[in-house]
């Protein structure tokens, strides 16, 4: 028997080689700073990523050749700008792999998103005695829309636990989901912890109780491939800046069906169709939730960092950002007085620690010293703090042009924390 | 910009060994200090009597900056009078928020000098004055929690 292989799936698969992120390391012009004189090592990713060269391009292009508001111009910048963003449109569509294009809503970003989700969706279908279901690891933007909603319907939140290793307790899920449960919110990728959770098993088991799901893509949207239409959510939202695009601008995909039932967001400018005193008919989706005029440029430079992933591959960065991490904890495991938080089986490139000689604004301060950027506070997570039992954690996220050099950097920055303060 | 400007060795000792690191049970001022930012969170104990700070404490969890802070001021204000304690606060608050290229009066400040560091690291200022802020609203009496935000 002969076995014949799928070349193109092994060379999608294959992680970035060493000179491949030599080469994306070119296209990030911020790499060439140097904070206190040490050359620039940027472990804030899931904070922010920093922007390739041809994201900063398409908006310097938009300004100077091509500005002109949209959808309501005759005239020749208008039509080209109007088709320049609903082009970004469609490459988020494609990204998504949604199935239309009018199911992509341009919004402020992930915050945004799930704003316009709980206020829509959620007023429309909540009503007091309804069960919303989140998780113990969710961002505060991913916690407090819906406790607002609670509070204006008299629903009640849930929270889906979590273990140790800051994975879901999926055990619990049966318990937690209830035929009143109208709403599950969850993350794909922790930001505090880094876990991956296994949001299909958890949208089939919303859908089978009749329940919609919300995935805060936020933190996957830059590191993994996501296929809508395969995991089956009803609404994934994410941000534009952790995507290598600019702030300002993020995505919320609803599926069309929904999105077509759900009363507007804002009212304003282009979510019209036409305007009367005694009636006002809205415009047909996507643009009946994007009251105003929208971020043109932002929208445009989005296009342009989807291009860019798109270049190097999701599947090729997600497989080298593993190496990335595996690398880094295999590190830091073992450095004396140095605890890890978050050590799911299914992780992306977020490391997240603490340290018994200093605390995590202490080390980021030191680090910083070494032009070496980390995170350290709360990641926005407070529950997950108080779940571990520390008031904060340092945090080094990866990105596809982060190397191996750099993590020995953060090791040897970590050592000269313990000297300093041990 | 090097660290060893803000970590002083003073500041290192103080954040491993803090003084005056305890509740005190016969308090009869306390106030709390929360940075929400990084979660440096302390508890300020006073024992007033007649407008004298007789016996000061602190505890709770915060940066080495905070927490030496903390404890350098428990050290300066046992003895202090409400007004000697406030007029300390404005010296070492002027000094933390003044341009770093500025001379500071080393003899006037003393144990303070060693967080003349921080005017380069505007984000730390919070973490060395929130023991101060709290001291400050538990003189007044306020029990209201103090944040920097």
């Amino acid at each position: 028997m002969t076995i014949t292989l799928d070349r193109e799936t092994i060379k999608q698969d294959r992680a970035l080689t060493t000179e491949e992120v030599e080469r994306l390391r070119n296209e990030f012009p911020i790499l060439r700073t140097r904070p206190n004189g040490k050359p620039l090592i940027y472990f804030d990713n899931a904070a922010t990523s920093q922007k390739p060269y041809r994201v900063l391009c398409a908006i310097d292009k938009y300004y100077k050749n091509q500005n002109a508001n949209v959808h309501r111009g005759v005239h020749f910048l208008s039509e080209i700008a109007t088709s320049a963003y609903e082009c970004a449109r469609k490459k988020v569509q494609r990204f998504l792999n949604a199935n239309l294009s009018c199911e992509i809503v341009f919004t402020r970003g992930t915050t945004e998103g799930i704003n316009l989700v709980s206020n829509s969706y959620g007023r429309k279908n909540v009503k007091a005695g309804d069960e919303i279901l989140i998780s113990y690891m969710e961002h505060h933007s991913n916690i407090v829309p819906w406790q607002m909603l609670c509070e204006n319907t008299g629903a009640v939140l849930k929270v889906l636990p979590i273990n140790r290793e800051g994975e879901l307790i999926l055990d619990d899920l049966e318990n937690l989901l209830s035929p009143r449960t109208k709403i599950v919110a969850i993350t794909h990728v922790s930001n505090a912890l880094g876990t991956i959770n296994p949001i299909k098993r958890i949208i089939r088991a919303a859908h089978e109780r009749g329940a919609v799901v919300l995935i805060d893509a936020a933190q996957s949207a830059s590191h993994l491939p996501i296929d809508v239409q395969d995991l089956g959510c009803d609404f994934l939202v994410c941000s534009g800046h952790k995507m290598y695009g600019p702030t300002g601008i993020g995505v919320l995909y609803g599926r069309a069906e929904l999105l077509d039932s759900m009363p507007p967001y804002q009212g304003g400018g282009d979510m019209i169709l036409s305007v009367r005193f005694d009636k006002t008919t809205y415009n047909t989706l996507p643009h009946k939730f994007e009251a105003g005029t929208p971020h043109i440029a932002g929208a445009i430079g989005l296009g342009a960092a989807i291009e860019f992933l798109n270049s190097v591959g999701m599947k090729r960065i997600e497989a080298y950002e593993r190496q990335l991490l595996d690398y880094a904890t295999n590190i830091l495991k073992n450095i004396d007085g140095v605890h890890i938080i978050g050590t799911a089986r299914e992780k992306a490139g977020v490391l997240s620690f603490y340290m018994d000689c200093a605390h995590p604004h202490d080390i980021g301060q030191i680090l910083d010293s070494l032009g070496i950027a980390v995170r350290a506070g709360h990641h926005c997570a407070q529950p997950v703090m108080e779940f571990f039992g520390v008031p904060a954690t340092t945090r080094a996220s990866f990105a596809l042009f982060n190397t191996r050099d750099e993590i020995d950097a953060l090791a040897a920055g970590i050592l000269k924390v313990k000297e300093i303060f041990e | 910009m090097c660290n060893r400007g803000l970590y002083e060795q003073i500041i290192l000792d103080h954040n491993k060994n803090p003084k005056n690191f305890r509740v005190l049970p016969d308090a009869n001022r306390q106030s709390e200090g929360y940075n929400p930012l990084c979660g440096d969170h302390y508890t300020v104990y006073l024992k007033l009597e007649n407008d004298q700070i007789t016996d000061i404490s602190f505890n709770g969890v915060g940066c080495a900056i905070s927490k030496a802070s903390a404890s350098v001021m428990t050290q300066l204000l046992k003895g202090k009078t409400k007004k000697e304690a406030e007029d300390l606060f404005a010296k070492f608050h002027q000094m933390v928020t003044s341009d770093p290229d500025k001379p500071v009066n080393e003899q006037e400040l003393g144990k303070l000098y060693a967080f003349a560091g921080v005017r380069e690291f505007p984000v730390r200022i919070k973490c060395a004055t929130l023991a101060w802020h709290a001291m400050l609203a538990a003189l007044d009496g306020k029990n209201t929690p103090i944040t920097t935000e």
